[in-house]
């Protein structure tokens, strides 16, 4: 094994042991080296055995049973919705509202306030490294209701003009919604200052926490953000579970999202009274194993730690970037290493990301290539696609090293 | 089983003390528990010192939820309305003197957030008035 000069602050090899997908290989004697977690992550043991022991022991639905089973199923599902408002700080458990992923967390925000509090020409400003989750929700309700969108340019390093920014809440906004950190840029914003401008200018904020909650410590009272969406399954947890925080006040006055069962108080035949928030936003059997999940998950990175989380990120990002550079005709789109999070986005010269993934496979490499949910930030750039490497808890500085001895095999393979 | 349905939850819900209306009354207010179904109104009458005079509850509903009803209703007779809004949660749980999951707990807690509701004077009830 090559010895590296740096070292991260995270005991990897202990970590490892916990991921059981990580020992797979993908071909006869090639074994997995998981270079997509902006995608989604791999899963540790106590994730998985949190939910398998929810359905072996006490599977139920939950909220309207008196049995045990229920009891129990409805005290879990609850307490994991207290330990989402721990781990982001949000004041209450009230303030959580557990939906399918960040898209349709965003989407509940367009249908329910959006459609209830924005008019024709009201304003609304996104930057151009969203992803189409921020960027379509707003589209679809421009075409209903005639609502403006404009975008904070972002510069060719891929950092927002915040400058642009101040122009543009000039005219008054009623809404700012925007990514914390960029799923191909990688990109850092600066989410507190950002928001704080938006408070000045007397807009809501939204902020797309897919790519940030999991990678370092988001704080929703310091931030002062309005909304924050995220998803389970790119912190460690199940897929099918999302959370969007909203400050209560504004919960309160939105109305429901879907109809059925659960988000009501009282039903007639012909009409019906919604429940309390967040139930109000809960309609029909919740994804119960999935929230049981997460909530390992969460204890999951907590005990490694959040921040030693970041920065073992920011280890592999800097030495990555810097082992990328070295290959000819590889160009990583985004900022230098001291703004970004563990994402590396790149074109190889003459040769199409998809065929960059294929040949690394071959080697058990597992990126991803296409526009990664964003297409307009990769026509801004003027490029079609690109390859995509991300870094998470279990990644090594080794496994870059294979990623660089991949990618010259990709070059001697259509060079 | 024993525990959930005490001599005291049993008999106050087969003969409770309080059950009826005040016509006319200072404060009423009325509420469900969407989970189960309970319904429960709260009527208050109180005297020039601010303190409850006479109430009275109805509604329907499980055991848990009219016994604790009626429970509260016997607690705050003779309570000054700032003693009211300091019920807590606990305060029902000890009165009940059993556990309750967290299903249960929401039939146990409806009267109090009846009661507060009423005495806050707010349009409509919430959990966070039961909260703690």
């Amino acid at each position: 094994m090559i010895k590296h000069r740096i070292k991260t602050d995270l005991d990897v090899e202990q970590i490892r042991l916990d991921f059981p997908i990580l020992k797979r290989e993908v071909h006869p004697g090639v074994s997995l080296i998981y270079l997509d977690s902006t995608a989604t992550t791999q899963k540790p043991t106590q994730v998985i055995q949190a939910m398998d022991d929810y359905y072996r022991s006490y599977n139920s639905n939950v909220h309207r049973g008196v049995h045990t089973l229920a009891e129990e199923a409805t005290a879990a599902y609850e307490s994991a919705r207290q330990r989402v408002a721990n781990f982001i700080h949000a004041p209450s458990a009230r303030e959580i509202i557990f939906t399918r992923n960040t898209t349709e967390s965003i989407n509940l925000i367009a249908f329910t306030w959006g459609r209830t509090y924005l008019q024709e020409d009201d304003l609304v400003i996104l930057t151009e490294m969203e992803h189409h989750s921020n960027l379509v929700p707003w589209q679809i309700l421009a075409a209903e209701k005639g609502i403006q969108l404009e975008f904070i340019p972002i510069t060719t390093d891929g950092i927002l003009e915040l400058d642009v920014y101040r122009k543009l809440l000039e005219q008054m906004p009623k809404l700012v919604s925007f990514t914390q950190m960029s799923n191909v840029l990688g990109t850092i914003n600066p989410a507190k200052e950002i928001v704080q401008m938006a408070h000045q200018a007397g807009a809501i904020t939204i902020i797309d926490g897919a790519q940030s909650v999991p990678h370092f410590s988001v704080d929703v009272q310091d931030l002062d953000v309005d909304f924050l969406a995220f998803s389970a399954h790119k912190i460690c947890g199940p897929t099918g579970l999302g959370v969007l925080f909203g400050k209560i006040n504004l919960l309160n006055d939105m109305p429901p999202f879907l109809g059925g069962g659960e988000m009501i108080k009282r039903v007639l035949l012909r009409s019906f009274t919604p429940n309390e928030v967040p139930h109000k936003f809960e309609a029909g059997t919740p994804a119960i194993a999935e929230s049981i999940g997460l909530h390992s998950a969460l204890d999951y990175v907590d005990q490694v730690g959040m921040d030693k989380i970041a920065a073992h990120e920011q280890k592999m990002i800097s030495y990555a970037l810097e082992r990328l550079e070295e290959v000819p005709g590889v160009h990583v789109i985004g900022p230098a290493a001291k703004h970004k999070g563990g994402v590396a986005a790149f074109t190889f010269d003459g040769i199409h990301p998809h065929d960059v993934a294929q040949v690394l496979d071959r080697s058990g490499i597992a990126v991803r290539a296409g526009h990664h949910c964003a297409m307009p930030l990769h026509e801004k750039y003027n490029i079609p696609a690109t390859t995509r490497a991300s870094f998470y808890l279990y990644n090594t500085l080794d496994e870059v090293d294979r990623l660089i001895e991949g990618l010259y095999t990709v070059k001697e393979f259509f060079g | 089983m024993d525990d959930l349905y005490r001599e005291l939850i049993i008999d106050r819900y087969k003969n409770p003390h309080f059950r009826g209306s005040l016509e006319p009354h200072d404060i009423s207010f009325e509420d469900d528990n969407p989970l189960c179904g309970d319904h429960i109104r709260i009527d208050l009458r109180i005297n020039g010192n601010e303190r409850v005079s006479e109430v009275a509850f109805d509604g329907h509903g499980c055991a848990i939820s009219q016994a604790t009803a009626d429970l509260l209703a016997e607690s705050i007779v003779g309570k000054s309305l700032d003693e009211v809004k300091q019920i807590s949660k606990q305060d029902i749980l000890d009165m009940l003197g059993i556990e309750l999951g967290p299903v249960r707990l929401k039939c146990a807690l409806l009267s109090l957030k009846v009661l507060k509701a009423g005495v806050y004077g707010l349009g409509e009830a919430s959990d966070e008035l039961v909260e703690n």
